[in-house]
């Protein structure tokens, strides 16, 4: 069976949902905080990275990328209602590009198994 | 902490500190402009150590080959030895041809190069007074049409390099252009791609040059050109742009100003720019965009368009930042 990456429709498909997945994250108040003081278009980049990698894609983020990436969110408050937030905005994003339920459930499977890596615990 | 080495010094670079501010710190001068990574006036170049990614950010290929950086962003994580890269390689002498009052604060400039310099309207150089003195101004002129480079220069109030300009610079005279960069300019191959070109102040003039560009490239779809300015006197291609807006069907010129003046031209709205760009072009999916001037101005416009539907990629801006 192909993996989940290649079920989503690899690079394609993440080319595809950034820009969706971005926009939510700029229009969300629980989260739009953290990234306002980003040059937006490093961002959209790195928004690239963080969805290839919850896709299942190939990366080489280890989990102590995650706890140094973050530490300076966590610092500034970030907890789980955040993660729980981009989780959400990430499923949404699935939705709107048809992707199915199962499939958006193993996502958000990947995005929390690095829950505690993110915030640092 | 580590350390840096330069012209034969060694310095400890304190701990988040930039090679940049490492220099000047200890009396090194080192040009700069904007210290945020948008300039390259502070390029250098490393002969040992390794260059962060982010000290390279928006330099070109064959720059980054060479292991040149931007100083104002590198924040060594090795030792370092660095240099000034051999200025004269990337420097044109040129001289000044023409120089006019386009209104009572912006001047429009003309050079010369002894040699022909390879660019994109819209592009922006360094102008040199000095070895020390260089701020970056962007291309109104067309490479292929016009003999000469053409800049629109705002005065600021105590400023060095444009003070030095209203004051002393005069016909005849001499100064260095560093080379082109930035992506802000018009591309051929898609003729029908609607385009919006937003600027403040002399944000206009990198404008102007796309399009000019677009014009001449026989450009179909529509280009709306957003000119903001504080009051009517800030409009200082106003004439221009509506006789070309009235030839061209094409072409749509939308002049805005933050207070109205008594007598000013009919065509000129007094309105937020923000909310007339949003009012004009209201889904920009698939439009091409051109932000440049007040960084400020640039970064909201930059997020409500992205936000209105338009892809990142779509969007080219020049923020015209100083430090
Ligand atoms: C990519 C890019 C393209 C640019 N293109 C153009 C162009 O085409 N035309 C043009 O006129 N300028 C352009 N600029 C701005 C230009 O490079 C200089 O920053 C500007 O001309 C001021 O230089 P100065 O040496 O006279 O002022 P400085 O001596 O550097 O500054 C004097 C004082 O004025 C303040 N100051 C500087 N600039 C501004 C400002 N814009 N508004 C308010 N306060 C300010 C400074 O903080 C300082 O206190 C561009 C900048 C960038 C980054
Ligand atoms: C759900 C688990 C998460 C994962 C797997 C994840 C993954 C990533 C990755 C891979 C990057 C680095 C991209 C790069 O540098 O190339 C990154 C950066 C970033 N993340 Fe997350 N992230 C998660 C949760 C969050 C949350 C909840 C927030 C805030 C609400 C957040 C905010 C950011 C920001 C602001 C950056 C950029 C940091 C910077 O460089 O300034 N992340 N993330
Ligand atoms: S890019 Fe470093 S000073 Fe502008």
């Amino acid at each position: 069976m192909a993996s989940l990456y290649e079920r989503l429709g690899g690079e394609a498909a993440v080319d595809a949902a950034v820009d969706i997945f971005y926009r939510k994250v700029l229009a969300d108040d629980r989260v739009n905080g953290f990234f306002d003081d980003v040059d937006m278009e490093a961002q959209a980049a790195k928004q690239k990275g963080f969805l290839t990698m919850v896709f299942g894609g190939p990366n080489n983020y280890t989990g102590k990328d995650m706890r140094e990436g973050h530490k300076h969110l966590v610092e500034r408050g970030l907890d789980d209602s955040h993660v729980d937030a981009i989780v959400e905005l990430l499923g949404a994003t699935l939705k709107e590009l048809g992707v199915g339920d199962a499939d958006i459930q193993e996502v958000a499977d990947l995005a929390n198994s690095v829950r505690d890596d993110v915030l640092n615990r | 902490m580590t350390q840096l080495k330069y012209k034969d010094t060694v310095y400890t670079v304190p701990d988040g500190s930039s090679v940049l501010d490492t220099l000047l710190d200890n009396g090194e001068d080192i040009p700069n402009s904007c210290r945020a990574g948008a300039c390259q006036t502070c390029l250098m170049q490393a002969t040992h150590g390794k260059v962060p990614a982010a000290a390279q950010n928006g330099l070109k290929d064959t720059h980054k080959a060479k292991n040149f950086f931007l100083a104002c962003s590198c924040v060594p994580q090795d030792d370092m030895e660095v240099c000034l890269p051999d200025v004269e390689k990337l420097k044109f002498a040129a001289t000044v041809t023409e120089k006019n009052k386009l209104s009572d604060n912006v001047i429009e400039l003309k050079l010369k190069t002894d040699e022909p310099l390879k660019y994109y309207a819209g592009q922006f150089v360094t102008l040199w007074r000095d070895d020390v003195l260089g701020r970056n101004y962007s291309l109104a002129s067309l490479p292929h049409v016009d003999d000469e480079l053409i800049f629109h220069i705002r005065l600021i109030e105590n400023g060095q390099f444009t003070g030095w300009v209203a004051d002393e610079l005069k016909v005849g005279d001499r100064l260095h252009v560093q080379e082109p960069v930035g992506d802000c300019f018009y591309t051929q191959g898609n003729p029908e791609q609607s385009i919006q070109l937003i600027g403040t102040g002399t944000g206009l003039a990198p404008l102007f040059g796309i399009l000019r560009d677009a014009l001449q490239s026989g450009h179909t779809g529509e280009i709306h050109l957003f000119h903001g300015g504080l009051d009517a006197s800030g409009l200082y291609l106003h004439d221009m742009l509506t006789h070309l807006a009235e030839h061209n069907s094409n072409f749509y010129y939308h002049p805005c100003v933050v207070h109205a003046n008594e007598g000013m031209a009919s065509n000129i709205i007094e309105a937020d720019l923000l909310e007339i760009v949003s009012q004009t072009v209201s889904s920009p999916a698939g439009w091409k965009s051109y932000l440049c001037g007040d960084p400020e101005i640039v970064k909201k416009l930059r997020k409500q368009i992205f936000m209105a539907g338009s892809s990142m990629n779509d969007i080219y801006s020049d923020p015209f930042v100083y430090s």
